[in-house]
């Protein structure tokens, strides 16, 4: 038995049962990090020897009375844009590269309690502003299907890690499709819940009214155990939802997706699809059909808006919070200046990296005197629009299929000097952070160059239960989730 | 909308970053190029349409006003980049005259 294969909920059976030990399985995991992690670099830090000595002190704690709660012993990889005591948070930025958070995020104070193990931090696009990891100050990730391509971004540490087994599941965060781009280019499963599921506290905001923490997995019911831990209601995240949370493994017990009605909206099937991508995502709603599922055309008339009512408000919300980025409290401060003044400018200017200057310098922009009404205000409006045109195709439907990406990974280097380009790559996912609904990418086939592809269910606000009984469905079916990379 | 090198200046300085004259000029060129993908927002017509600010409907949140315990002074100033004594420490303000 390789432990590092196993699934989030294999795994768990066996440690529960008494089967494998937690220094097994550390000991199993820090030999899989250090054979691939010099080729995929997933991580920016890596705590595997502070991980053996939990796993020794868990061990003994546990002899002869095993008692475990579902992720004691569970070796995870978090995005480094969440606070953990003790353990550096960089965001992957100059900026914070020696910050230690004096507190956990919400969602890591979660794990903790239960025990789990924490392997490491991992990459991420700088302040989780990107599509492919190369806007991280510490260089990017790989795609462990091919380490010429990007894993996708922002979380694509976490997706890379998944994928290449160097943890059993890991944590991201999803402002424009930053969970299920880097699920889908590295053919694992990405939950984004939706808007308020989970608490954001801890989280290093970016844009708060969008921003969402999920799981990236090894299947669909890993996703399910996972969001079982982290969500629910947060007194210390005032937009956290006050309503309770459901067991979500109950929803995988439906085989089948009898009265289910998926939408298929024909603007995500236009022209710039890679016809890959556009022949897979087709063979798996047939494959929905087959399952019983009501398949119905639907539009979402406004979706060509997402991406630049996306550009406006993501950055106008990052310029106003990254503004605590001065150089005072915490972070980088620089070094022979003159006034206050000078340490503000002469701090962001050595902290910050091209991409994130460019967003403060665009929100700034569209927010200021003149600008505010034409773009900040007219983006908002429009965003009513796109939720409008989600809340009429739901009256009809109960999911909608979309592909994750308009193509399958790119190659590193090929849209990093183009920024709107890069920004385009996010197209089928941004409207879903627009809305605030719950979506889940996972894998339904491979390119015929031999990269993942992802499709993307969307559901109703609340609704995980529902893309996660779809997204099982198919995944028993089809058997996508065990295709595996050769890492070379 | 053409974005020119003075409004990169006029920006950057709002947004209390330093840019360098390289940057100044990308910086001109990349936003335009953005900001005329925006433009399509035009065409959307949103007169009586209500912006969304955030998609849950929140309302303000209150809780009662009790003294919880909060971070230690310690631990709040261990990332401080300069400290003296139990503050963080700045530059002067204040110029002498």
């Amino acid at each position: 038995m390789s432990i590092h294969k196993l699934s989030l909920c294999e795994l768990q059976k066996k440690f529960s049962a008494g089967e494998v030990s937690a220094v097994e399985i550390v000991r199993a995991y820090a030999l899989r990090i250090g054979q691939v992690e010099p080729k995929v670099k997933a991580f920016v830090t890596q705590v595997t020897d502070a991980a053996s000595a939990q796993a020794e002190a868990l061990d003994r704690q546990l002899k002869g009375w095993r008692k475990t709660k579902p992720l004691t012993g569970m070796p995870l990889a978090i995005k480094d844009n969440l606070c953990t005591e003790g353990v550096a948070t960089t965001c992957s930025s100059r900026m914070l590269q020696h910050f230690v958070p004096p507190y956990d995020a919400t969602v890591v104070a979660k794990l903790r309690e239960q025990d789990y193990i924490l392997l490491g931090k991992t990459n991420l696009d700088e302040f989780a502003m990107g599509s492919s990891t190369e806007n991280s100050a510490f260089g990017p990730s790989r795609n462990p299907w091919d380490l010429h391509r990007v894993p996708g971004g922002s979380s694509g540490g976490s997706a890379a890690a998944v994928a290449a087994d160097e943890c059993v599941a890991a944590l991201g965060s999803d402002t424009g499709g930053s969970i299920r781009q880097p699920a889908a280019f590295c053919g694992v499963v990405g939950l984004k819940p939706t808007y308020g599921r989970v608490s954001r506290y801890g989280l290093v905001a970016f844009a708060s009214s969008l921003d969402q923490i999920g799981p990236i997995t090894k299947d669909v019911r890993d996703a399910a155990f996972m969001l079982n831990t982290i969500a629910g209601h947060d007194p210390m995240d005032s937009t956290s939802a006050d309503r309770p949370v459901p067991d979500y493994m109950k929803a995988l017990a439906k085989k089948d997706l009898k009265k289910v009605r998926v939408g298929v909206p024909r603007e995500f099937f236009a022209e710039g699809l890679d016809p890959d991508v556009a022949h897979a995502v087709t063979a798996a709603i047939e494959e929905l059909k087959q399952l019983g599922a009501e398949i119905k055309e639907i539009q979402l008339p406004r979706t060509d808006a997402a991406v630049a009512v996306y550009y406006v408000l993501a950055t106008a919300e990052a310029s106003s919070n990254l503004a605590r980025f001065d150089g005072v409290k915490f972070g980088l401060r620089a070094k022979e200046t003159k006034d206050l003044l000078d340490v503000y400018m002469k701090t962001r200017q050595e902290g910050f990296g091209p991409e994130v200057k460019r967003r403060i310098m665009l929100g700034t922009y569209v927010l200021s005197a003149g600008y505010y009404d034409a773009y900040y205000g007219k983006a908002q409006a429009v965003r009513t629009l796109v939720c409008q045109d989600f809340a009429a195709a739901f009256k009809q439907v109960d999911v909608i299929v979309t592909p994750a990406t308009p193509t399958p990974a790119f190659k590193l280097g090929e849209k990093s000097e183009d920024p709107l380009q890069m920004y385009l790559s996010d197209i089928f996912t941004i409207s879903v952070n627009l809305a605030g609904l719950p979506a889940i990418a996972l894998p339904c086939g491979l390119s015929r160059g031999g990269l993942p592809i992802g499709m993307q269910l969307i559901g109703r606000a609340f609704e995980e239960e529902t893309i996660l009984r779809a997204a099982h469905a198919y995944e028993q079916a089809t058997q996508w989730h065990l295709k595996k990379p050769v890492i070379r | 909308m053409q974005i020119t090198k003075q409004d990169v200046e006029k920006v950057a300085t709002l947004a209390r970053l330093h840019v360098t004259e390289s940057e100044k000029a990308a910086f001109a060129k990349q936003l335009s190029e953005i900001l005329a993908h925006v433009e399509q927002l035009s065409r959307y017509d949103t007169s009586g349409v209500e912006p969304t600010a955030t998609v849950m409907g929140q309302v303000n949140v209150f809780r009662d006003d009790v003294v919880r315990p909060s971070l230690p002074t310690e631990k709040a100033l261990a990332n401080a980049p300069e400290r003296e004594g139990d503050g963080f420490c700045v530059p002067k303000i204040i110029e002498e005259r």
